[in-house]
């Protein structure tokens, strides 16, 4: 990538009066159309809802700490009333599996990384002055608010056995048709619509915006990576979420009018909907891990003070990424029953990832190389995640072996594999970005004492947590399981500890955060030094209000 | 016998998709064991079965054989053991090539390049601090490094797909005509094992409460009360369906694991190498008790199998066991294990 200097068109001598204009309370949060501000309120719903999707996962290794049935039964009576049978409890733990995956992938991780980031950071990192469509920005927004009190709610009305929808994330039919009489999946259905919809738009929108409000000078090959990777992101969620509707669509018909899409028994068929669901599915993982790339690729440069190596190469690769992972979705579908032809073209597509995605990790060593670190708190988060996300794709090679997966397939592997690339990777590429752009996007600095030891605690924590998980798997312990043989306890007992010491970290984040939007130190506009080249910099912190009123010029 | 023939039409139109997607291995199996597990269709083609061929009930009741005690299981064997970080000991043909894959490709492999990265990162990290390299260098390419980290994966990836595919082809290989056809149905949240080649109908198989595990030696939520029976070193063709959601049938010991789908015949062929007891779970979320279906398979040297056959009131191979399609009444459940 080429450096960016930005020539001030007197944008400093704007911020006094128009740029810095803002709204009264109700409509400037409410009824906003600043991208700015519209970030935010994504990155402060993306906080409460992985507060509470990090809860629900609390609450699963709570049960799993030891075998046997401890909680459950007591948390059932607060879902379904005090004389809660067995079968509700249980169905209580389906409940819980459910909401963690639907609520960490689209109300959690994705907001945080397209809505709140990509909404931040995109229009200034072009140099344009806002999205091109700020009211449909607006409404993407709000619509995750009735998405996320639809599934919320679910959790209050029947769903079969107990209340909530029980069917796991990924909704199969028939288990979610007719394995699942009453409200609750008809509005877990209607959530992930509404959600979905939000995303379509904002896609819109952001390839509305980076391809036609780039500053002058700003071509697609100056573009800053994360851009880059917002832009294959949105084109990934504007192919694959209408698929998904279709798909969450039908199983609404299904359910209530009638309709036999997914019953044998009607001409329909059950694996129809897994891949409609995979052919969003698969997508929908690189969405979430595609804009950690573009962050990473960010912090790396900026703290080895070095241009990030091989940008085109990079740029192409998670382009790659993007295209292959339209091709491989029935590596998720392995032991259905597909035809031998079928599952070595799958398993061949799927290893192909790992071409682009060494790529990256290679590109991302050699920018560091010859460079001259400091190591800054989102440096660190940064390289936690080029090793675990190295980890968590490596496991990825084994599952893509079609004839392997046969015994690890639904197992705590398939767990661990996932959440070494999402919860190690994903959410280690938010907590580098979050402590890169907080001076930028709060004016303060946040303190790099607690922000380290938030690191270390998490990096132990995360690690202890989920890589006995592969062990569980290659002894064959199922997915989605209340209750184990003895057998599973030992590494179970580990992962539970790990989730404490997971939490403490995030204790220390949010002790941090507060702290630091109090009575942190105030940022300049570029607290990181000559590393920091990218549009966001040149802009005082936290920016004016509105940003490049004329538009900055790109050598 | 002509409305039989129609129902059995429609039957196999109503598996159309499925037959489409799932070529024409599953085909043959539809036409020679299908009593198509879809509701309505399945009770009437029992019925309409029943009362066109009366004759075709079972024989005269076969003398009374003792069916062989029920196998302890052998800790370490077919089961995961406490603290374990490796794959289950194999006890099948296939087993032993996937785990071959498994341990000493794809493992050494992966772990050889986490630590090449790792500890790359570890020297830039070191090597290149602020304090030892003040000054950055602005190098942003070099092609020929860049075509290497692309071509070498590339290798490595083929390195793995030849075995990988060899391995798929392998358990894709066609049951011979000798092998053992059973009939594995799930239920919410019991499985169904039917014998057609032995006639031997449908007996379920739950979990077996914790008292009587314990009492039985055997490992809570892995043992279920019906055993699977299956004869050592004779290929073994299981017919996997589902009666109402998905579930998958697994056996971590015997490499197997097939979803069990309403509306389809899945085959798995396999062959156990050696006498024991192999347990697994059900491994597709199937509602609230899916934790709770365990599986489990008692493999017998071929004679007492065929004891066990016997004892069933079925016939063993040989003494003119014909496709008993009709046969599959799951009201009458022997206990297929003795003593519990």
């Amino acid at each position: 990538m080429t450096t960016i200097t930005a020539d001030h068109h007197g944008d400093h001598a704007h911020e006094h009066h128009d740029a810095d204009h803002k709204p009264a309370f109700f409509q400037r949060w409410f009824m906003s159309t600043n991208h700015k501000d519209i970030g935010t309120l994504y990155l402060i719903f993306a906080i409460i809802a992985g507060i509470i999707g990090g809860g629900i996962s609390g609450l699963m290794r709570a049960e799993l700490a030891q075998p046997g049935i401890q909680y459950l039964q007591t948390w059932a009576q607060f879902s379904d009333g005090p004389n809660a049978t067995m079968d509700q409890a249980y169905h209580l733990w389906n409940v819980l599996i459910t909401a963690h995956g639907l609520i960490m992938v689209f109300f959690m991780v994705m907001p945080a990384m397209i809505g709140g980031f990509g909404n931040w950071f995109v229009p200034i990192m072009i140099g344009a002055p806002d999205m091109a469509f700020p009211r449909m920005n607006n409404i993407s927004f709000w619509l995750l608010i009735p998405a996320f009190t639809l599934l919320l709610g679910s959790t209050f009305v029947p769903g079969g056995t107990g209340n909530g929808a029980g069917t796991g994330w990924t909704v199969y039919a028939p288990l979610s048709t007719s394995g699942s009489a009453g409200p609750a999946v008809d509005m877990a259905i209607l959530s992930l619509h509404i959600a979905g919809a939000s995303s379509i738009l904002g896609a819109i929108n952001f390839i509305t915006t980076i391809l036609n409000m780039r500053a002058p000078g700003m071509t697609l090959h100056k573009m800053p990576l994360f851009v880059w990777s917002v832009l294959v992101t949105a084109f990934l969620l504007l192919l694959a979420l209408p698929v998904l509707a279709a798909a969450i669509t039908m199983l609404l018909t299904d359910r209530n009018f009638g309709t036999t899409f997914y019953d044998a028994a009607g001409g329909g068929d059950p694996e129809l909907y897994q891949h409609l669901f995979w052919f969003f599915g698969h997508p929908e993982v690189y969405i979430m891990i595609l804009p950690g790339f573009g962050i990473v690729s960010q912090i790396v440069s900026t703290f080895s003070r070095k241009p990030v190596f091989g940008y085109l190469g990079m740029a192409y690769a998670m382009v790659a990424i993007g295209v292959v992972g339209f091709v491989v979705w029935a590596h998720h579908m392995f032991v259905t029953g597909m035809s031998v032809n079928v599952k070595m073209y799958f398993t061949a597509a799927t290893m192909v990832i790992a071409v682009p995605t060494g790529i990256k990790i290679f590109s991302w060593i050699a920018t560091i190389w010859g460079g001259s670190i400091s190591y800054k708190t989102p440096m660190v988060w940064a390289l936690g995640f080029i090793f675990l996300f190295t980890v968590g794709g490596v496991t990825g090679v084994v599952l893509a072996n079609g004839g392997v997966d046969d015994v690890l397939h639904d197992t705590y592997y398939v767990v661990a594999h996932f959440h070494y690339v999402l919860s190690l990777g994903a959410v280690f590429g938010l907590f580098a970005g979050f402590y890169y752009w907080f001076p930028k996007m709060s004016g303060r600095m946040y303190n790099e004492f607690l922000g380290h030891l938030h690191f270390w605690v998490f990096f132990v924590g995360v690690n202890m947590l989920f890589f006995p998980m592969h062990f569980l798997g290659l002894s064959g312990m199922p997915r989605r399981y209340p209750d184990y043989p003895e057998a599973f306890a030992y590494w179970n007992k580990v992962a539970s500890h790990g989730y404490e010491i997971m939490a403490a970290g995030m204790l220390i984040f949010f002790v941090n955060l507060i702290w630091s939007l109090v009575a942190g130190k105030k940022a300049e506009g570029n607290p990181w030094g000559e590393g920091a080249t990218t549009l966001e910099w040149t802009l005082s912190s936290p920016p004016p209000f509105h940003q490049f009123e004329t538009l900055p010029v790109i050598d | 016998m002509r409305k039989v023939k129609s129902l059995v039409l429609a039957g196999l139109l109503a598996f159309a998709p499925a037959l489409l997607l799932n070529g024409p291995v599953q085909a043959q199996e539809n036409a020679a064991v299908a009593a198509p597990a879809t509701g309505n269709e399945t009770a009437a083609a029992d019925s309409a079965a029943k009362a066109a061929a009366p004759a075709a009930a079972p024989a005269a009741p076969a003398e009374k054989v003792a069916a062989p005690p029920r196998m302890k299981p052998t800790p370490g064997i077919g089961m995961p053991m406490p603290g374990e970080i490796t794959l289950q000991k194999q006890f099948s043909p296939t087993g032993h090539t996937a785990r071959w894959l498994h341990d000493v490709m794809l493992l050494p492999i992966i772990t050889i390049i986490s630590i090449f990265v790792l500890a790359l990162m570890l020297y830039v990290m070191i090597r290149f601090r602020q304090s030892a390299n003040p000054t950055p260098s602005k190098t942003s390419h070099n092609t020929v490094i860049e075509v290497i980290w692309t071509v070498v994966p590339v290798v490595i990836l083929l390195v793995i797909a030849v075995p990988s595919i060899g391995l798929l082809a392998d358990q894709y290989k066609p049951a011979p005509k000798d092998a053992l056809t059973v009939k594995v149905t799930g239920y919410q949240w019991y499985w169904g094992y039917e014998y057609p080649d032995n006639a031997i109908p449908e007996f379920v198989s739950n979990l077996l409460p914790r008292d009587k595990a314990e009492a039985n030696g055997e490992p809570y939520l892995l043992a279920p009360d019906n055993r699977m029976v299956l004869p050592v070193g004779r290929p073994i063709k299981l017919i996997i369906t589902g009666a109402d959601v998905i579930h998958s049938f697994a056996v971590p010991s015997l490499w197997v694991k097939m979803d069990a789908v309403p509306g389809r015949l899945n085959e798995k062929t396999f062959t156990i190498e050696k006498p024991g007891v192999y347990y697994g779970q059900c491994s597709e979320l199937c509602g609230a008790r899916h934790g709770f279906m365990p599986i489990a398979i008692e493999a017998l040297p071929p004679a007492q199998f065929d004891q066990w056959v016997l004892s069933q009131g079925g016939k063993p191979k040989g003494a003119g066991a014909a496709t008993t399609a009709e046969a599959g009444a799951p009201a009458a459940v022997p206990a297929p294990n003795a003593k519990l």
